[in-house]
This record gives C-alpha cells, sequence and structure tokens, in this order.
C-alpha cells in the first residue's frame, strides 16, 4: 500500500543506519553504577545482540529492543521489516522469540489506515516467528518510529554469543550487503523496481530458518550484521573473542546493483560513522574503496554472521542455503594478530 | 559558475541536487555542504562523472569546486 504521505520522506534518516555509533554509546555509559547480578549471562558490557538472563539450569531469558524510522513507503513492509529485524537479536543469540511488545511513535498527519498496515507488517512477522504481541507503548512525535521490544529464550549451555569465536573456525554470512547504500539511491529514484523487490523480501526474511540450522551444528559464536555493518559487527565478535578475523573480500555476497550506486556516492552517514568506528581496528590492504564502503554500509535486518569448525561449515552452510540462497563462508578466524580484521 | 548550497541538508539529499545540476554538463560547479558524508558523498559522485574535486573548509561548512 502507498499511502498520501511517503514515509520514508517523515524521515531524516533510514531503517539502521540511524543507528548511535557504537564509539559513542560505550563512552555514554561509562562510570554509571550497576548492581551485579550472576544470573545475567550476557549483559550490556559484552556488546552483543541481545541480553541473556539465566532462569534454571536449561532456560535463560533472551531479550533485546530495536526500532527505527521508515526504510520504505510501504507500511504493512515497514512493520514487517521493522519487526523481522527486532526479532532476528534473539535468533542471533540461538534463541526463540517468545513475547513481543510494540514501541510506536507517530506524526499527527500519519492517517489511521497507514498505522493500521503498519501494525498489521508487524503482527504479520511476529506471527511467523511463533511469538506474541502482548502489547506496547505508543506516543505522538516529529518522525514515525517503529519497532519491538522482544522476550525469548535460550538454554544457556547452547547460547551463541558474539564473543565466542575461536582460532580455526570458518566465518559464513548469511545475506548479502549493500542494503544502506540501495536504500539511499531508492530516495533518489535510482534503484529499478525489481532490485527493490528483492531487497524488501531480503529486509522481510526473518532469520528465523538460518536459526534453526545455526542450532543443529556446533556454530561457536555468532551476531547480526545490522547497523555498524558487517565490519562492525566483525570487529565486535573479534575483540570479545580475542582473535584475528580473516575476510576474503571476494567472497562477501552482496547486492551487485549497490557497487556502482556506492561509487557514485549513494553512501548512507551510518557507513562513514561505522568506518570511523572500525576503521582503526582493520587493516584493508589493497581492497578497494568501493568494496570497504560496502563492508561498512549498514544493514537493515541484515544476516547472520556465523563462527563455527571448519569441519563443520560445509554441511551447515548446504542446509543454510535452503533458508538462506546467498549464503556464503567469507573468510576464517585466526590467533589474534597485529589487526583485529584483515582484508584480504 | 553553477552553486548549489546544500548546507542543513543530510544525505543523500546534496547528491540528489549535484546530480540534477550536473545533468546540464557544464565544466565546473561548486556546492556548500555542512557534515562530513555529504562532502565524501559528493565528491564521489563528481569523480564519478569525471570531475576534479578541490576542497576548502571554513567555521564547519566545505565548499566543493569541481572542474572538468
Amino acid at each position: 500500500m502507498e499511502t498520501g504521505v511517503k514515509l520514508t520522506k517523515l524521515a531524516s534518516c533510514a531503517g539502521c543506519g540511524a543507528k548511535v555509533g557504537a564509539g559513542t554509546l560505550a563512552s555514554m555509559l561509562e562510570g554509571f553504577r550497576t548492581h551485579k547480578d550472576p544470573r545475567l549471562l550476557v549483559g550490556y558490557d559484552k556488546s552483543d545482540d541481545a541480553c541473556v538472563y539465566q532462569l534454571d539450569e536449561s532456560t535463560a531469558l533472551v531479550q533485546t529492543t530495536d526500532f527505527f524510522p521508515p526504510i520504505v513507503d510501504d507500511p504493512f513492509l515497514y512493520g514487517q521489516i521493522a519487526a523481522a529485524n527486532a526479532l532476528s537479536d534473539v535468533y542471533a543469540m540461538g534463541g526463540e522469540p517468545r513475547l513481543a511488545l510494540n514501541i510506536l511513535c507517530l506524526p499527527e498527519q500519519m492517517e489511521e489506515d497507514t498505522v493500521r498496515e503498519l501494525l498489521r507488517g508487524g503482527y504479520d512477522k511476529v506471527y511467523e516467528a511463533g511469538a506474541v504481541i502482548a502489547g506496547g507503548h505508543t506516543i505522538h512525535g516529529a518522525e514515525p518510529i517503529y519497532g519491538l521490544a522482544v522476550t525469548g529464550f535460550v538454554d544457556p549451555r547452547r547460547m551463541l554469543t558474539n564473543s565466542a569465536a575461536r582460532p580455526g573456525d570458518a566465518l559464513i554470512l548469511t545475506k548479502p550487503l549493500g542494503i544502506g547504500v540501495l536504500t539511499t539511491a531508492a530516495k533518489a529514484d535510482l534503484v529499478p523496481e525489481p532490485v527493490l523487490r528483492r531487497i524488501h523480501r531480503q529486509m522481510a526474511a526473518l532469520n528465523r530458518a538460518t536459526r534453526d540450522v545455526m542450532v543443529r551444528h556446533d556454530v561457536h559464536s555468532c551476531t547480526d550484521v545490522t547497523g555498524f555493518g558487517l565490519l562492525g559487527h566483525s570487529l565486535e565478535m573479534a575483540q570479545g573473542s580475542g582473535c584475528t578475523l580473516r575476510i576474503r573480500t571476494a567472497d562477501v555476497p552482496f547486492h551487485p546493483e549497490a557497487w556502482e550506486l556506492a561509487d557514485m556516492g549513494f553512501l548512507p552517514a551510518g557507513a562513514y560513522r561505522n568506518r570511523d568506528y572500525a576503521e582503526c581496528g582493520v587493516e584493508a590492504g589493497a581492497v578497494s574503496r568501493t568494496m570497504q564502503d560496502l563492508l561498512y554500509d549498514p544493514q537493515t535486518s541484515g544476516g547472520l554472521l556465523l563462527a563455527l569448525p571448519m569441519e563443520e561449515a560445509a554441511d551447515c552452510l548446504r542446509e543454510l542455503r535452503a533458508a538462506a540462497p546467498e549464503a556464503a563462508f567469507i573468510g576464517c578466524v585466526t590467533e589474534r594478530g597485529e589487526n583485529w580484521i584483515v582484508l584480504e | 559558475m553553477n552553486i548549489i548550497d546544500a548546507r542543513g541538508l543530510s544525505c543523500p539529499e546534496p547528491v540528489i541536487l549535484l546530480r540534477r545540476a550536473m545533468a546540464s554538463g557544464e565544466a565546473s560547479y561548486q556546492i556548500l555542504v555542512d557534515n562530513h558524508a555529504s562532502r565524501e558523498n559528493t565528491t564521489r559522485y563528481a569523480q564519478h562523472q569525471g570531475y576534479q574535486v578541490s576542497v576548502t573548509e571554513a567555521g564547519g561548512v566545505y565548499t566543493l569546486t569541481f572542474t572538468k
């Protein structure tokens, strides 16, 4: 459904590109008093996708929230994408979402039908995920915002943090990059309709099936690739794990149409923030500026980045491709070297 | 010289304005932007169109000059 007022025109930045830079957040939260609770297995200090709180030996609570301004003009699709993106953090921990709360901000001029379509998109994805929307909170504001707070469960013995990659692991990325560039160029009407349909389908796709494959394998570490881009999230995995990630850029899947558009300067501001944050940990070698731009490009509802033993990787990838056909090996994990990330 | 004032605009607006202006195919253009991302993006666009780029900065405003 297209509406009278273009949703993306109501927002100053799109989707996960609106995310505040990682470095900014870390320094703002320094020095606050917090309780120590041994049952909080994963908290803020870990820079992970969601927090994990142990309830008993085999059950832990997984909690996360994610919301952003419109990334597309169709309200139903926007709702679907925002929900898929919020649910993804639970999948990235190896968990299953059970409850969700709507987080909604509406400008006065948004029509009732538009709001209804937006919410229908959210409910549609939460239903597909097997979870329930149990409530929420709505306010008026200058720009539309939609997302979810999600609660799920995981067996704490099988939870997947972003800080447990081991030397010798293979790296798999499950969705192609370029979403930030393409959604930015779409504002200039430079993205053909079939390409838009392809990226819309990708952003609305749950990472559920990927999670279901992942938990059948001995995956060591996982994170979802969203606002900080592949290199921002890879840096968190490398630092958290105390290892170096080597990424073979020729093998990194991306939407081919994003290449020339990145070269033409259709990069979201978030791509530059991600570069500023992560660049000091990246040895870029002879990798072209355009390729680097795509590696720093903020993704909305992106894929998962997995680290798992090399000998399991081929089987896992074959199974993953049923759900995520463009999943690919993109590199490996080594002992910590001079840089956290090496691009080849 | 064609001068575009893109101060206060965030991406991709400055690139869209530049693209529209460059459709006339003149030998030189100038654009004013006030953030890092817009400076980089308009530079990329102009280079992609075959222009040489020079930049000056004063008081947080970047003046980019593109010549062929």
